[in-house]
């Protein structure tokens, strides 16, 4: 019950009601939409990379309270980063919701991304709370060519 | 009603309201004892050993089986085949009868608010065949007019498969005139009885159901065991689903006949424990009754619509017609996502699914996502609707100043 009453803090519903990153990008690079059919919940994530950057991230579309925070916090969070960068905090984020990182400090790096620590306890949320990492890890692995660097456009 | 959610241990022992009866249902202890029973008295297999164990468990297993006919009214005993579940039934009937009695330019009608089940097979039916899909759809109400009846049967419909009670919005269906309908127009119907059959009373020859699928774990059974009702006639000229042991005749290298009706359909050793524990299950509910069965739903129903109706930031899916309704309650915190409601019940102890509930063509119709829903069965009582209410209050005031 205490994880839930932490789980909806101020920080989550400001995210998931009302953010700033859910819009679209002027000309993004890369697109891709995930979703998860058994609760409908859909996002399209959009991507501009800058010589190996992420300069900006927008999302779209819908669902709960939870993939929503997580997909604006994830954009915050990874806005400024490099790919290389991104993958290491992609991968810290879906150890920690899968337990497999429990160590603070090494949770620092995912910023503000470490509210979302509790649904470890909530197995039903789980699959909200990554599905919008899942996205850009797919976009990513993609569009990434041997060297690890993503292939882009400009 | 206390009374009756003392004969269910999990009620007992867990302290929740439980509502997504219409999901599955809890068992009562007379159900659990049967089936280990079963297994600590007289398991073996059926149909297969000439020892005294083996015809024991031919005998429940078979005694079963006319339970099931007397209680759904059915003419024959051979007319009630076993199943996995009502999917597994509605399967059976998509490959046995809609691949062979269907030809282009044929048509198969359903509703709009089918599940899945009834619905994704007959895609695959109209796609093999080229023949056509249409829908009945809804109107404001969340019931199919007559007129969408009348207007979507014609000469060319060959199968009607429609669901007794809609797993989304409890709307029940006008059955008996979707079947007169069906009929005049030389159409076989398909009941999904899966929603109704734990509520209502169901007779098969006064419904002149051409077949009728239900679940035995939404009312009361265990999982894994389903029943396919089918007229004689129409089962008889049907050609297997499932090949294997016990549903044949004489096998040879290349060629076999089959077993007569009802193994013909029962490939395999059978789920005995679950066809036991469905015997139970009847058993219960007839003993009950469903008069009283009504009885008791009804108060917590009505009371509940009464309920949720005042809360005014719910939206709710539900016919304003009460006796057309049955069983079940779809509803939307207005601006918040139904998973986030369900979670926040969740913590409250109240137990509602949230999602699409297997009805994604019904959602966009209807133009939303998911829903929470409430389902209701025996056991449930005022009190669950009051720590409905209450957890749906507290979802609200988490979520309000945050609503745009």
């Amino acid at each position: 019950m205490d994880d839930l009453t932490e789980m909806y803090n101020e920080l989550i519903m400001e995210h998931s009601m009302n953010s700033y990153n859910k819009k679209k990008l002027d000309k993004p690079d890369f697109s891709e939409l995930g979703h998860n059919p058994n609760c409908g919940d859909e996002i399209t994530l959009e991507l501009k990379v800058n010589n190996n950057i992420i300069e900006d991230m927008a999302f779209s579309g819908h669902g709960c309270a939870i993939s929503q925070a997580s997909t604006s916090i994830m954009i915050d969070t990874l806005r400024g980063k490099t790919i290389e960068e991104a993958k290491e905090i992609i991968d810290t984020f879906i150890k920690m919701i899968k337990r497999e990182i429990t160590d603070e400090n090494e949770l620092k790096k995912l910023e503000d991304a470490i509210a979302f620590k509790n649904v470890s306890n909530m197995p039903a949320r789980v699959k909200c709370a990554l599905l919008a990492w899942h996205t850009l890890e797919d976009m990513i692995e993609k569009n990434s060519d041997g060297t690890g660097k993503i292939n882009c456009c400009h | 009603m206390l009374e009756i959610k003392k004969d269910f241990p999990i009620l007992e022992n867990r302290k929740i309201s439980y509502l997504d009866s219409g999901a599955t249902t809890q068992k009562p202890l007379k159900v659990i004892n049967a089936i280990e029973e079963y297994y600590k008295k007289y398991n073996a297999n059926p149909h297969r050993g000439a020892y005294s164990l083996s015809i024991e468990a031919t005998e429940a297993y078979e005694n079963t089986r006319t339970k099931i006919a007397e209680f759904i009214n059915a003419q024959n005993r051979e007319e009630i085949i076993f199943s996995k579940n009502a999917t597994e039934s509605l399967n059976l009937l998509a490959y046995s009868y809609g691949l062979d009695n269907l030809k282009k330019d044929d048509e198969i009608v359903i509703s709009i608010m089918e599940h899945h089940s009834n619905l994704v097979s007959w895609q695959k039916v109209a796609k093999k065949t080229e023949s056509k899909l249409k829908y009945m759809y809804i109107n404001e109400n969340y019931e199919i007019p007559d007129e969408e009846i009348e207007n979507k049967i014609t000469d060319k419909t060959k199968i009607v498969g429609i669901t007794h009670v809609s797993n989304v919005l409890g709307t029940i269906n006008n059955i008996e005139k979707i079947i007169k309908c069906a009929h005049k127009h030389g159409a076989v119907v398909i009941v999904d009885a899966s929603q109704s059959i734990p509520h209502m009373k169901i007779d098969v020859q006064k419904l002149d159901a051409d077949f009728l699928v239900f679940s035995g774990h939404k009312m009361l059974a265990p999982l894994g065991i389903g029943v396919l009702y089918g007229k004689k006639q129409l089962l008889n000229n049907m050609t297997p689903f499932l090949m294997g042991g016990d549903m044949i005749e004489y096998v040879y290298e290349q060629d076999t006949t089959f077993a007569p009706l009802p193994n013909k359909f029962e490939a395999g050793t059978q789920n005995v424990e679950g066809v036991i524990g469905l015997g139970a299950a009847i058993d219960y509910l007839q003993n009950l009754g469903y008069d009283k069965i009504h009885e008791i739903e009804n108060e917590v129903l009505t009371y509940a619509r009464q309920e949720l109706s005042k809360l005014d930031y719910l939206t709710l899916y539900l016919t304003k017609n009460e006796k057309n309704h049955s069983g079940v309650i779809s509803f939307n915190i207005n601006g918040v996502h139904p998973h986030d409601v369900a979670s926040i019940l969740d913590s409250e102890g109240v137990c509602v699914r949230s999602g699409n509930h297997c009805a994604q063509p019904l959602m966009r119709s209807l133009g939303i996502d998911s829903t929470c829903r409430a389902s209701f069965y025996i056991y449930n009582t005022k009190e669950d609707v009051d720590n409905l209410v209450k957890g749906l209050n507290k979802a609200y005031n988490m979520f309000k100043k945050y609503i745009g």
